[in-house]
């Protein structure tokens, strides 16, 4: 309860017509860089850094704040529309949404996309708000062998229950991992696979390829089908906005499994990206409507995005409390920090009431402020998809293009985007899926680091796997969801001998 | 909070000053004609980041560039990206890159595309201290109490942290191996705060993080120091927790650590073959923002050491260290160049 006055001492803090005012315009302009793939909340916020120097801390950290969560909002946006997304953690709701708008039912992905988001971010709050305590304590004991698991666990989970030929998929995540590998290795302080090119230095960058693999690819394979695009006809009225709200509840065991996913994936240290493919592959595997996802099912755009923004929530907290950033954006306002003169670690939450409180009740009425601006934004986006393909395809390559270069100000960098969107044309092609590649991109070298150091810590042994039941359990979840489809496929091959 | 830079600051004591040329070309009247770009070598939020907004908005705060200025965070590998990204851009005199002393030391260990000698330094406006950190309730009081632990017991089986693999952390790790005659286990990971909180859930038993980087936990009762690798001890400030403040600190030399001093410096360079009286304008600047009361209060916040070196003092600094770092990592088996 002590807690709950903290909250209420917090909306006081929060609560004054300078913020309100603040909370509306960060979520606007994060809206608008999240809508722009490449641009992305981590730019957005720094952009907006220099303009915080002369605010008061709470108002700076409610404008910062503001922007993410309008930014991660915005950044579904394209997922589902043009199938480029916004940011990495929305990469996962392009597999439905993107299907679901083909179909002419983008107001419908789009409303569904934002309130499941919506609510992801309350549930975050509220884990937040009651648990602030334990989460924190509960951070302290991931370790590399830990954190090791919980990467592990995410990409079991995904990959276990994913279609496709196996092999085909092994490909897909080998080629994944390598482009993971690119760049400096922290652990042994070396460069690999840069072959002395400078523009390699800094790695392969995961929205470059993605920006190409699905930006561009998806245009090549639609140019092929046949120039003549039909526009899809929609009827836009807010009805049909009201309607999906209506059906969303529908939805609750998807939204409360991804609710959870999401909470476990910000608390630990796996992340919003890693969190939305996981609770995706979840739930394909659980939802009775498993078979329909990847073809417009409106549960595979519930699932990421509520796991999503409950993980980027979740994720404030450790970054207070123990001055880890959960993400690249946490990072910026975690420099922001200690330019405003304030030292992220546990007293933050004793000496700085103010503005720890301030911030976690800024989060729940931003959120709303949010969930209503980009609903309303929702008519208007998905009128787009009205205009003939001879006028949006050259947008989205411009669009693209402006991404992929806003990533690291690199020509290079465009190189690589049309050689990604090549490969992604040639995987789709013949059947490669792409998801695991980019999965495996995301969580390939913070796998690998926290692999290579447990086994440092462990002088070798794989024994630290299942060195305390923590690790223990959460490696074993892993390992069995992994060879889940192996043994099912033998059990079923028995009973049919039998 | 990432550390993205090789310390051997053992070079710091730089015995006399050499008397700078520089005056008579700064009277020549060049300025910026379009925006400064602020090339970071770090990642945003890291060390170096929060060193170049906090120079970026002294300068706004007091106009002292009459263009606006960009920051651009070009962090790859260890800052190798921002470093390579300024020696592309030769003679250009609008860009400024800020790093620390892994502008000459990264060269040494890893095959990147510059030199140190390519680069034209402006100036260095700050050292960051570095210290022995355990965990609060660590059955360890003093330095020497944990090195006499580490004689008893299995040192393979004592893990110290750090940020990154063959750079700063790793290099001061190495040195203390040397210093006391023992090797331990070294971790690396990926910035400061991490192996803060690494230290703090006890999955380690030690690090050397900055003390902006872990003042936070010892506020909160997670982690503390025991020694400081200064040559006295740090000027008394206010207690941190349990009466204890920096002063109290003793040094890691009256601990039986024989590392008299190391620290990181803060730097800032220009790219290749830019005119003297451009070089000039900006030490200048940098001259301007650091006898700031904002500079002076920002280094007390961080716990580093206001000190400013111009462009000769720094060539010496650089030469120094280089020196003393290639004889250690020769040592060690790292050197690549």
């Amino acid at each position: 309860m002590e807690n709950l006055e903290a909250l209420m001492h917090g909306f006081s803090v929060a609560i004054s017509f300078q913020h309100i005012a603040l909370m509306i315009g960060g979520v606007l302009l994060g809206i608008l860089v999240g809508v722009l793939p490449g641009l992305g909340a981590p730019n957005g916020v720094t952009l907006l850094l220099p303009l915080t120097f002369s605010m008061d801390p709470v108002s700076a950290i409610i404008l910062l704040t503001s922007t993410y969560w309008g930014a991660l909002f915005g950044g579904s946006t394209t997922s589902i529309l043009f199938n480029i997304p916004g940011e990495p953690s929305s990469v996962a709701t392009t597999f439905d949404g993107h299907p679901m708008a083909r179909q002419g039912k983008a107001t419908e992905a789009l409303t569904t996309a934002f309130l499941s988001a919506g609510f992801g971010a309350f549930v975050g709050i509220v884990v937040i708000t009651l648990l602030s305590g334990f989460v924190t304590s509960f951070a302290l004991r991931f370790a590399p062998p830990e954190y090791f698991a919980v990467y592990f666990l995410a990409f079991a989970s995904f990959v276990a229950f994913g279609g496709g030929a196996p092999m085909k998929t092994v490909v897909s995540i080998v080629t994944g991992f390598a482009l993971a590998t690119v760049g400096m290795d922290i652990v042994s302080g070396g460069m690999r696979l840069t072959f002395d090119m400078p523009e390699l230095i800094r790695g392969v960058s995961f929205l470059v390829v993605v920006i190409g693999l699905f930006g561009i690819g998806e245009l090549l394979l639609t140019m092929e089908d046949s120039l003549e695009f039909k526009p899809v006809a929609t009827t836009l009225s807010p009805k049909r906005v009201l309607a999906a709200a209506c059906a969303l509840p529908r939805h609750w065991v998807a939204l409360a499994r991804s609710a959870t996913v999401g909470i476990w994936m910000g608390i630990t240290p796996g992340g919003p990206t890693a969190a939305s493919f996981m609770s995706y592959g979840l739930a394909r595997r659980f939802s009775r409507n498993g078979a329909n996802f990847g073809r417009g099912e409106p549960e595979g755009v519930v699932s990421p995005e509520t796991a999503d923004h409950a993980a980027g929530t979740a994720a404030m907290l450790p970054m207070l409390a123990l001055g880890i950033p959960g993400s690249a954006t946490a990072a910026v306002m975690l420099g922001g920090l200690m330019i405003w003169g304030l030292n992220p670690g546990p007293m933050l939450f004793i000496e700085q009431r103010d503005f720890v409180w301030g911030m976690i009740a800024s989060m729940y009425l931003s959120n709303i402020v949010a969930v209503v601006l980009v609903l309303a934004t929702v008519p208007l986006f998905a009128a787009i998809l009205r205009l003939p393909f001879t006028i949006v395809a050259p947008l989205i390559v411009v669009v693209c293009t402006i991404s992929a270069w806003s990533v690291a100000s690199a020509g290079f960098d465009l190189w690589l985007m049309l050689v990604f969107g090549l490969v992604g044309w040639g995987m789709k092609k013949l059947d490669y899926p792409i998801a695991p590649l980019v999965l495996a991109m995301v969580i390939g070298d913070k796998a690998e680091d926290a692999f290579r150091q447990s086994m440092i810590i462990s002088h070798g042994s794989f024994g630290v796997f299942w060195s305390n039941p923590l690790v223990g359990g959460i490696a074993t979840l892993g390992l069995a969801l992994l060879l889940w489809p192996v043994v099912s496929m033998v059990l079923r091959k028995m009973r049919r001998a039998a | 909070m990432r550390l993205s830079a090789a310390a051997l600051g053992a070079a710091f004591g730089l015995a006399t000053a050499v008397s700078i040329a520089a005056p008579a070309a700064a009277q020549s009247t060049w300025r910026p004609s379009k925006p400064v770009e602020f090339v970071v070598s770090s990642g945003p939020g890291g060390g170096t980041d929060t060193f170049a907004r906090t120079v970026q908005s002294i300068i706004a705060k007091y106009e002292l560039l009459p263009v606006s200025v960009i920051v651009s965070n070009k962090g790859g590998g260890s800052g190798a990206e921002g470093f390579v990204y300024g020696r592309l851009a030769e003679r250009d005199p609008h860009k400024l890159i800020f790093g620390t002393n892994n502008e000459w030391l990264l060269p040494l260990v890893a095959k990147v595309a510059w030199k140190p000698s390519d680069l034209t330094p402006v100036a260095a406006m700050a050292f960051d201290e570095f210290a022995i950190w355990v965990k609060a309730d660590s059955p360890y009081k003093t330095a020497a109490e944990y090195v006499a632990a580490l004689r008893a017991g299995q040192p393979a089986e004592f893990r110290m942290g750090g940020s990154q693999s063959k750079d700063t952390d790793e290099i001061l790790a190495r040195m203390v191996e040397r210093a006391i005659g023992i090797r331990f286990t070294y971790v690396p990971f990926r910035g400061g705060a991490e192996v803060g909180v690494q230290l703090a859930g006890g999955h380690i038993h030690s690090n050397v993080n900055n003390p902006s980087e872990s003042i936070g936990g010892w506020r909160g009762g997670q982690v503390r120091p025991v020694c400081i690798f200064a040559p006295q001890r740090l000027p008394a400030t206010a207690p941190v927790r349990d009466g204890v403040g920096w002063g109290d600190i003793p040094t890691c030399a009256e601990q039986g650590i024989n590392i008299t001093e190391y620290r990181m410096p803060r730097t800032v360079f220009l790219p290749p073959r830019v005119p003297e009286n451009v070089a000039a304008y900006y030490a200048e600047v940098m001259k301007k923002v650091f006898d700031t009361p904002e500079w002076k209060e920002f280094t007390e916040r961080t716990l580093q050491t206001a000190r400013f070196l111009g462009a000769e003092e720094m060539r010496a600094l650089m030469t120094k260290e280089e020196a003393a770092s290639r004889a250690l990592f020769q040592d060690l088996g790292w050197l690549v160049n």
